[in-house]
């Protein structure tokens, strides 16, 4: 019986190919989708994709799969270039969006698909997308059709079908997006223990932060065809280099302040400059403060007053409004029971350093 | 309370749907006679001359009733020659129809969806421009040794087919996720033929089979052009039978085609039926 490669978390060698995108662009009239992009990921990395809707990563990504030409720019998979390859020749294993399994095939003959295209024998098809269907829990699922089975089983069988080829790159084209919450949870764990397990090297699209944080190695946000940023999740929520991740990733109010030498003051307080987009800037600008850079105290001459509250189980996030300017801060919900709208507050800065960026209307604050 | 897997909510979830339910709860049947109406003239519109038409091929000269027209039907003159070249005909007609409108829909859908449109117009001019316009004009650009040939005019057939298969197919293609199913099967490695075969086919079969059989149906009652192109098909062997004897032959020949269109439509259905039954048995 053929066995799946394994590479346990511990092992440090990783089996997966390295991917290069060097410079790519695509347009679509007068639209370009990529940009420029340049983008390197290491053998066994969970690169994630992430931008809002238009952004160009899903081009980015068929354009990996081959599904996209390119107007100019290179795709290099393990140091060969794939630019002109046919997508079904680049062994690259996709998980798509929308259900994606063939109709008029069982589970185990979609997981089969692949390798009967490779014209592996049948006996050795049957026994690798039997053990494929059963790493993703549905073994018992084998002989069941698409329509006998769930959005979430339909998604994991697709996952085990993309991977029974043992593909140098996997691709995930918001694979979770159609699923219920629960579901989601449940199978987003999956995907990333099975990428760990097999070491394969992954490109994630998605626009959904949460996933990205809590699966990818790095991720790389995407604005109008190019890269924002390309950090870890950590990094990228900590330490955001443009305000355009700030916003995107996690949720910041922006507060206008004037900058003078690398300093704001905010609130009353002087506080150091993030390195970052704005590192540079003086004069009239916008501090970018995450709800946990910022918090209040209940005080009758305080500059600002609570004019909301949502109620997000540990934590409460109240939005307190400072002039014409609404600023997020998250506290305790035990605490935030006892602060009632229209309560008057102090607010006063907790974190080490606040990002900037130039000034921008209030009126394009989402909070407004 | 102990967390509930995601298998178990997928597994509860099959488990309370009773097996290939649609989902979809039952509309109890309420009876208006209006719809009762419709049905009861749009059955009698269709029955009444069909009807007349078997009682008049079983009636014999003495006013009583027989089955002679049917049993001297294969040895008419000319019957058998006819009957043999309406099938090849037909049967060369689907398969031309299917080579060139599968390939021509499937990638309309996926190249060039917004020229489906102009699809929808140039389907339909068969429809529009007469017969005879067609055989007087295009005939005239072949060959002489290709119009010696009956085979031509299965090359026309496909023409006056087209609007009928394309119209089949689209729904077919329309019904399915053809770019994503595509898609996946060239990322798994297969080509363009393997993707046609194992793939898009399977998955639009009803269409393709109610588009051969409206195209058997159209070959088996076309008169004009193997008319005016002077070959004698099932439709011109009953219009001169009809010329030289009392009637009863043509209409039982004439009954005899309508019948047998009807079975192939039921076969080609129940075909369809059996074999998903097979497959969800297969599955269950």
């Amino acid at each position: 019986m053929t066995q799946i490669k394994e590479n346990p978390v511990s092992e440090s060698s990783a089996v997966g190919a390295s991917v290069s995108l060097e410079n790519l662009v695509r347009t679509y009239g007068k639209v370009r989708a990529l940009d420029g992009l340049t983008l390197s990921i290491e053998p066994g990395e969970f690169m994630a994709l992430l931008g809002p809707s238009g952004c160009g990563k899903t081009t980015a990504l068929r354009v990996l799969a081959g599904f996209e030409t390119l107007d100019s720019g290179r795709v290099v998979v393990d140091g060969i270039e794939l630019s002109d390859v046919a997508a079904r020749k680049r062994d690259m294993g996709m998980v798509f969006q929308s259900y994606s399994l063939f109709p008029n095939m069982s589970a185990l003959n979609n997981v089969a698909f692949g390798l009967r295209m490779r014209k592996q024998s049948g006996s050795v098809r049957r026994a690798k997308a039997a053990e494929l269907l059963d790493m993703v829990g549905l073994g018992d699922q084998q002989a069941k059709y698409p329509h006998q089975m769930s959005g979430g089983q339909q998604q994991r069988v697709a996952l085990a079908r993309a991977l029974a080829i043992e593909p140098r790159v996997l691709l995930l084209d918001e694979p979770l997006s159609a699923l219920d919450a629960m579901v989601r949870a449940e199978l987003r764990d999956q995907i990333r223990s099975l990428q760990q397990r097999l070491a394969i090297t992954t490109v994630f699209v998605t626009h959904d932060q949460e996933e990205v944080l809590s699966m990818a190695d790095r991720v790389c946000v995407m604005s109008k065809g190019h890269i924002e940023q390309v950090a870890s999740p950590a990094e990228l929520y900590s330490r955001p280099k443009t305000a355009f991740v700030a916003q995107f990733v996690g949720i910041s109010s922006r507060y206008p302040v004037e900058a003078s030498g690398q300093q704001v003051g905010l609130f009353g307080q002087t506080c150091p400059v993030r390195s970052g987009e704005g590192y540079s800037l003086s004069g009239p600008v916008d501090a970018l403060l995450r709800p946990e850079d910022v918090t209040l105290e209940v005080d009758p001459e305080g500059q600002g007053f609570v004019t909301r509250k949502s109620f997000l189980g540990a934590m409460t996030r109240l939005v307190v409004q400072v002039g014409e300017i609404p600023v997020r801060v998250d506290v305790r919900s035990d605490r935030a029971n006892d602060i009632d709208l229209g309560t008057r507050v102090r607010l006063s800065i907790v974190a080490r350093d606040v990002l900037i960026a130039a000034r921008r209307p209030v009126a394009d604050d989402p909070a407004n | 309370m102990a967390p509930v897997s995601v298998y178990e909510v997928d597994r509860a979830e099959d488990e309370a749907v009773p097996p290939f339910s649609t989902g979809k709860p039952r509309r109890r049947f309420h009876f208006r006679w209006w719809r009762f109406l419709i049905l009861l003239i749009v059955g009698a519109y269709i029955l009444i001359p069909l009807y007349a038409g078997i009682k008049f091929s079983l009636q014999n000269d003495t006013g009583g009733f027989s089955d002679l027209a049917y049993k001297s039907l294969p040895s008419a003159p000319g019957f058998t020659a006819a009957l043999t070249l309406s099938l090849k005909l037909a049967i060369a007609t689907a398969v031309v129809s299917t080579l060139l409108m599968v390939p021509t829909s499937v990638y309309v859908h996926l190249h060039m969806p917004r020229f489906r449109r102009v699809m929808d117009v140039v389907t339909v001019l068969p429809i529009v421009i007469p017969p005879i316009v067609l055989i007087l004009g295009v005939e005239g650009e072949y060959p002489l040794w290709a119009r010696a040939s009956p085979y031509l005019l299965s090359f026309m057939y496909v023409i006056l087919a087209m609007p009928f298969v394309y119209r089949s197919l689209d729904a077919g293609l329309s019904a399915i996720d053809l770019k994503t199913l595509t898609e996946a099967s060239r990322s798994l490695g297969g080509n363009w033929l393997k993707t046609m075969w194992n793939v898009i086919l399977p998955n639009i079969r009803p269409a393709l089979l109610s588009a051969t059989v409206l195209t058997l149906a159209l070959v088996f009652g076309e008169y004009t052009m193997a008319s005016l192109d002077l070959w004698v098909t099932i439709p011109v062997w009953i219009v001169q039978a009809g010329q030289t004897s009392d009637g009863h032959i043509q209409v039982a020949a004439s009954m005899m085609g309508l019948i047998g269109t009807w079975i192939l439509l039921i076969l080609v259905v129940s075909l369809d039926r059996s074999q998903s039954r097979r497959s969800r048995r297969r599955a269950s």
